[in-house]
């Protein structure tokens, strides 16, 4: 067993707006994981929000990283598809996060461009059916592929040493992700209808 | 043929026009159309926000306690102060006043995210309008390092050090990926800058976005966690235990410890990094004062950093309150955000409905009602468009004005305010600059001054922060360690309906957030951002925003390469709010220039 310290530094970040309906996806996705897994101390979750450039620092503290996203691969909505390594910033590069137009591509070359990018990348894409409902909630099919995209995340952590632990006891609401009513479910009651 | 706006400027939209769709490395969606004369100098600008938002829609019905959390998530870069002016709009409602310690934290916070803000705006989004990547390829490494060192003490600024920057940059650009320096127009005329201070700026660039994650653990320090640090209606939500081990999210003497560090050496690279950039970078575009638009005549400032809690006289706040009228500097006129015949906003130019186009509407009563519908000069379709017609509706962004004048806000608008109210930490810096580069006060009216007076106030906003740093330490040390008032926290104790608002200086102006409350539920909320006033399309009378002004009469040396208006656009740190539609991978999303 190796000692945690020696450990591979594992980022899994969910990006997004939780107000644009579908563009919530990554976000409600690490909410979730980090609400159902425990994980080891080398492993960060990260809700990234819309944050862009800002989120350079936590990509150069990792080894590999796994980003949660809504993202148009052209395919059907709601269909889920795994991206690695190479292939990640053409895909993120399709998709602007908010700061100032920062796709996750630039954060990456940021990351690269100051020597400290992570070896290993992998993307958990969801393709979008709404991203117009400024307010909206999650559309069914997109909503349906959190509990999918999160088992592919913990595959993924298995693979590389880290296996996340489902939690045996309930996460105290004051310790989930998301509070002040815009965690998933009390958004949701209170988004409006299309 | 020209037209007189009655703010003074001459609109000729008969030569060609460009546009500009969208305008890169901004938070969010902004078009910019401009009719050129035969020499290339533009007579008409046309801004247009192209995408809808309207969080009013979203907080209806909300607990206005959370309010604040919503409003944090609207955009990537203005999480804070949102979240600020929020919980400040609430308190305004339900007459609830915050503990002395609250104030100093929240200011730390709102200066902190001034500091980090100006910081990653001058060098990540706005630098390289001035700043030519490629040309710092070229640079003598030796020369660079003597450069560096003449004009500051900063260590980093070995020839060493700078040849291997080269070779690193060399090699990046060699792979092929651009990265954050894509769509840039390298090698343009309107580049002043000799490689070597091209160099030294990349350089900074790359500290800077090493450094700026020093500066946000004070968000997490003092909001707990950080992106999205938490807020608390009546105070702050950190927890005071000074001799304590640091139970979660408690502030002990070890994190004060941390933050006063932190302050420190911000202090130390805004002083000797961006400063000294800043002047150099001055130094070489002396010549290129255009940009001035509104700033010479009509600046606004709702004033911020309040001395005392709960005091918002203009005497107990540090960042200037008032407006400016008519370039008149002798006189500062007062603001009440109360007042409905104050602040209003205008939707005659705007995608939105009002029950009547030529009235305005304060925004305890604003309406956010899509209505999109453009006007019979438009060129091309509603799917297509090619050319706006601004004597139509041709904007997301709603007018607000003061008294029915348009303003500018923002740092340079806070300069000029301090300026003319003869505050010595804004007059002192600013003359210091000017008279360094051999320039009147009036150079301050410009698209340099905007960006000069940013870089000014980032080091006063590291300063604050040492002094409320300072002085928090000294309350808790005599034993005051209240950081909430939560005796209103439940609804009972409120009244069955209320409103208030809420305002604060945003990095990039003046914010302000009005909320009615009505059965403990929000009944109304209505945003009017910095670039609502800046971004603003024309009033039922004519008038011309910030941005449309500060284009007139900018010459451009290369239409089909529109960096001056990029340059000038930018210097205003613009925030459209939310960027986030997606596209597919192979229509990546690139500024287009059409000229006509």
């Amino acid at each position: 067993m190796l000692n945690p310290k020696d450990k591979k530094r594992i980022l899994v970040l969910g990006i997004g707006n939780i107000l644009w309906a579908d563009e919530g996806f990554g976000v409600r996705v690490v909410e979730e994981f980090h609400r159902r897994y425990a994980t080891d101390d080398n492993v960060t979750v990260l809700d990234g929000g819309t944050q862009g450039l800002y989120l350079v620092s936590f990509l150069e503290q990792s080894d590999c990283l796994i980003v949660f996203d809504a993202i148009d691969y052209g395919l059907l909505p709601g269909q889920l598809k795994l991206v690695r390594d190479d292939e990640v910033p053409k895909f993120t590069a399709a998709k602007k996060v908010s700061l100032h137009q920062t796709g996750f591509q630039e954060v990456l070359s940021a990351a690269d461009l100051l020597g400290r990018r992570p070896r290993e990348l992998a993307l958990i894409g969801c393709q979008p059916l709404d991203l117009e409902h400024w307010g909206g909630p999650l559309t069914t099919p997109v909503r349906l592929q959190i509990a999918p995209a999160i088992e592919l995340a913990c595959k993924l952590l298995a693979q590389w040493d880290s296996p996340a632990k489902p939690r045996t006891a309930p996460l105290p609401a004051s310790e989930r992700l998301l509070a002040n009513n815009i965690d998933h479910a009390n958004y949701e009651i209170g988004a409006r209808p299309i | 043929m020209a037209v007189q706006t009655p703010n003074g400027f001459n609109l000729d939209r008969s030569g060609r026009r460009i546009v500009i769709d969208p305008l890169t490395r901004i938070e969010g969606h902004l078009r910019v159309e401009a009719n050129l004369d035969s020499d290339n100098v533009i007579r008409n600008a046309v801004s247009s926000g192209t995408m809808w938002r309207g969080i009013e829609v979203i907080l209806r019905g909300r607990d206005p306690r959370d309010a604040w959390a919503f409003t944090e998530r609207i955009c990537g870069v203005c999480t804070g102060t949102h979240a600020l002016t929020s919980v400040r709009a609430v308190e305004n409602a339900l007459g609830i006043a915050i503990p002395e310690n609250a104030n100093s934290i929240r200011n730390i916070m709102q200066l902190c995210l001034l500091v980090h803000d100006h910081l990653v705006h001058f060098y990540h989004l706005h630098a390289l309008d001035w700043v030519d990547v490629v040309s710092a390829l070229k640079a003598d490494p030796k020369s660079t390092s003597a450069l560096a060192q003449s004009i500051s003490p900063w260590p980093l600024s070995s020839p060493g050090y700078f040849k291997d920057l080269q070779i690193r940059l060399t090699k990046f650009f060699g792979s092929g990926q651009l990265g954050p320096f894509k769509n840039g127009y390298w090698g343009h005329p309107a580049y002043k800058l000799p490689p070597e201070a091209n160099l030294m700026a990349v350089a900074h660039y790359l500290e800077a976005l090493d450094f700026q994650k020093e500066i946000v653990k004070i968000q997490a320090i003092y909001g707990g966690k950080n992106p999205h640090p938490n807020w608390l209606v009546g105070g702050v939500p950190c927890a005071i235990n000074i001799d304590g081990p640091g139970a979660v999210g408690a502030i002990n003497m070890e994190r004060l410890n941390i933050v006063a560090s932190i302050i420190e050496r911000s202090i130390e690279f805004v002083e000797q990094v961006y400063l000294p950039d800043i002047a150099a970078i001055c130094s070489f575009y002396k010549d290129w004062l255009h940009g001035g638009g509104l700033s010479s005549k009509s600046v606004m400032s709702y004033g911020d950093i309040p001395e005392n809690a709960n005091d918002c006289s203009a005497k107990s706040f540090k960042l200037p309150r008032g407006v400016i009228l008519g370039g008149n500097l002798k006189e500062i006129l007062p603001i009440d955000h109360g007042d409905p015949e104050q602040i209003q906003e205008f939707v005659a130019h705007s995608w939105y409905k009002y029950p009547s186009d030529c009235c305005g509407l304060h925004p305890w009563d604003g309406i956010t009602e899509p209505h999109f519908e453009l006007g019979p000069k438009l060129k091309g379709s509603k799917t297509d468009i090619k050319e706006l017609d601004e004597g139509g509706k041709y904007s997301w962004i709603k007018a607000p004005r003061w008294r029915g004048h348009a303003m500018e806000v923002g740092p340079l608008a806070r300069y000029i305010i301090g300026y003319a109210q003869g505050k010595a930490e804004f007059k002192e810096p600013a003359e210091r600059l000017l008279k360094g580069l051999n320039l009147p006060l009036t150079a301050l009216f410009s698209t340099l001054g905007r960006t000069a007076a940013r870089a000014l106030e980032c080091q006063w906003a590291a300063h604050q922060m040492r002094y409320f740093q300072d002085k928090l330490v000294i309350h808790i040390k005599a034993g005051n360690t209240a950081t909430a008032d939560v005796s209103r926290w439940k609804p009972e104790s409120w009244h069955k309906e209320a409103k208030g608002y809420g305002f604060s200086e945003a990095p990039r102006g003046a914010l302000g957030h009005w909320i009615k409350i009505k059965g403990a539920k929000i009944d109304n909320y209505q945003c009017v951002v910095p670039t609502t006033w800046n971004g603003s399309p024309r009033d039922p009378k004519g008038n011309i925003g910030a941005f449309e002004a500060s284009l007139i009469g900018t010459p451009m040396v290369d239409p089909q390469r529109p960096l001056e208006i990029l340059r000038t656009i930018h210097s205003f740190d613009p925030c459209l709010a939310c960027s986030t539609h997606v596209m597919s991978p192979d229509g990546q999303e690139v500024a287009s220039i059409n000229v006509r």
